[in-house]
């Protein structure tokens, strides 16, 4: 096997060479510029924070290591337990409701009517636009007074609200614009789940003389399950890490609502320039991400397992 | 069974029209806003379509000589970081899909949930030692966190449905490895290379957390140019409406246009960067 591989690319012509054994070293010149890229801006950039987060690191002074202390902060700072909790509120309703309206969006977008193409390419417009251009226009549509979104209210008889301008209400204001800009990239995953479904189970449904609905919950929803999964981690991902929507609109704000992790770790980083301990507030952020894709795929394993269960 | 089929039919497109709409009469009303005077802008109930255009409000923007700094400035930024991203990407790609190293693509997955602030503290500092900050080089850099995964990610992907007969033949022939990626992979990699190019520009183009973080007053790209524009005490909405509208037009049209290579590029790979 290592003769093999030490050989010439010549080699590459013997047809007894079983073919997923035979790997060449000769591919790696292809991939050595990307690696020297990763390894500055990925991997440089990672082993640096971490040893950032052990130190004492603020602009202008000097550095000094301290060990966990700046892990330590973390678990008293209630400005930071506080954002946790929103970041937590946002990214639940930020799954749940993409992933509702975006399987009924597939659904729609399955059937087969003149003029999907376009139509779809106009359903997604709103995750391809540059976040702060929208976040601009719906700052303008939230407004009290002059906004649309009381307008179109007042039309339905319900009173005018603060929006993005009032503790209770700023979160879900900012997951409706979340929920608008990205449930677009569900219905897109959705889709492709829908168009790799057999058409033999509705067949057996419609001589059954199954529901609608029944065929729904029945059918399709375990066949795309893996999908749904899919759009619901990805979805996840990028609810926890949203930083343009929320710091163009709110940043942060009234008084500290809306504060996410990331919008407190910009603060930290970038306005009070405390880097050591923004490093450790993005060390357990990213720790957080993984626990909470650990935690999805858990119950995901274990819905699988109930799924055999019952079906055998 | 007729009438059944009539009804399904308007139901169909009731749904359809249900879920596009949010949509369209977002982006109408973004147009609406960009094209009104203040007096409409401030009138309640809302004025949808005016009865004079305020056509200025755009080359109120365009005119200011800051804003085509800026635009300029996106241009280089999104051009030279998704040039880079193609030149080391697509190569890497090719590669990873040929020795099958399908454990390289973790980098990817750690670079896809991390978020993008921590990349800028470390590379801050760094672009500072470096006395690189006040020009355009550390956001091109910066923003090859975004393009780099993306194009490597589709074209691990793309090469790895590409047929290998060709590729043997050439090896056989006595071709060089590189000659065959050059002459052989390359060419059928095309629509893949589009779907990398086209994603990658949209999402280096839209990038605002790295550019609020490195850019000064000179080297601004567009979104943060049109994020300093907002200042609540005065009411310029027509002004501010029309600078957004232009600096994600060039997006929306390529969407548009591309929306089969995006929805590829989206479902195959499901990236978005930072």
């Amino acid at each position: 096997m290592s003769a093999l591989t030490q050989s010439t690319p010549a080699a590459a012509h013997t047809k007894t060479a079983p073919e997923k054994q035979w790997r060449p070293p000769s591919y790696w010149p292809f991939v050595v510029p990307a690696l020297v890229v990763v390894l500055a801006i990925i991997i440089f950039p990672w082993v640096f924070t971490i040893w950032m987060s052990l130190n004492e690191w603020k602009v202008g002074s000097p550095t000094i290591f301290v060990g966990p202390s700046n892990y330590l902060r973390l678990t008293t700072d209630p400005r930071f337990i506080e954002a946790v909790g929103h970041t937590l509120v946002y990214t639940v309703l930020s799954v749940v409701l993409p992933l509702l309206l975006g399987t009924l969006a597939a659904v729609v977008f399955h059937q087969k009517f003149a003029g999907r193409g376009f139509l779809r390419g106009v359903f997604i417009m709103p995750m391809m636009a540059t976040p702060v251009a929208i976040a601009l226009v719906w700052t303008m549509m939230f407004h009290p007074q002059l906004g649309v979104l009381n307008y179109l209210l007042s039309l339905v008889g319900i009173p005018p609200q603060l929006w993005v301008f009032h503790p209770a209400t700023v979160i879900p204001s900012l997951v409706l614009v979340e929920t608008w800009q990205w449930t677009p990239l569900v219905m897109l995953i959705v889709l492709g789940g829908l168009a790799a479904i057999p058409t033999e189970p509705y067949e057996s449904a419609q001589i059954d003389g199954a529901s609608f609905w029944q065929v729904f919950r029945f059918i399709t929803l375990p066949l795309i399950m893996p999908f749904l999964f899919i759009a619901g981690m990805i979805r996840m991902i990028d609810a926890v890490k949203s930083f343009d929507i929320i710091f163009a609109i709110t940043q942060g704000g009234p008084g500290s609502a809306s504060e996410t992790i990331n919008i407190y770790l910009y603060s930290v980083a970038f306005t009070y320039y405390d880097l050591g301990y923004g490093s450790a507030i993005a060390v357990v952020f990213f720790l957080l991400i993984v626990l909470l894709a650990a935690v999805m795929l858990y119950f995901r394993q274990r819905m699988l397992w109930t799924e055999i269960g019952s079906g055998a | 069974m007729n009438l059944r089929s009539i009804l399904g039919r308007i139901g169909l497109w009731f749904a359809v029209l249900v879920i596009v709409s949010p949509a369209i009469l977002f982006f109408l009303w973004m147009v609406s806003l960009s094209l009104k005077f203040e007096v409409d802008n401030a009138a309640y109930p809302p004025v949808f379509i005016p009865e004079h255009f305020a056509w200025k409000n755009y080359a109120d923007v365009l005119a200011s000589n800051r804003f085509l700094t800026y635009f300029v400035n996106s241009l280089i930024v999104t051009g030279s970081a998704t040039a880079l991203a193609l030149l080391v990407g697509v190569p890497a790609g090719y590669g990873i899909a040929r020795m099958a190293a399908h454990k390289s693509a973790i980098v990817i997955l750690i670079a896809r949930i991390t978020p993008g602030l921590s990349y800028l503290i470390p590379l801050f500092l760094l672009f500072q030692w470096l006395g690189l900050l006040g020009t355009l080089v550390p956001q091109i850099i910066i923003h090859l966190v975004v393009t780099v995964p993306i194009v490597i990610w589709i074209m691990i992907g793309y090469f790895e449905t590409t047929p290998l007969e060709l590729e043997e033949a050439a090896l056989i022939d006595g071709a060089t490895r590189w000659q065959v990626f050059r002459h052989v992979a390359l060419p059928i990699a095309r629509p893949g290379i589009a779907v990398a190019f086209i994603l990658a520009v949209i999402f280096s183009w839209n990038n605002f957390v790295f550019g609020i973080v490195l850019a000064g007053r000179e080297t601004r790209t567009l979104p943060v140019a049109v994020y300093n524009m907002i200042s609540f005490d005065q009411l310029s909405w027509g002004p501010l409406a029309a600078a957004a509208l232009i600096v994600t037009f060039p997006v929306l049209l390529l969407t548009v246009l591309a929306q089969r290579q995006i929805v590829a590029g989206l479902t195959a790979g499901a990236v978005k960067g930072g």
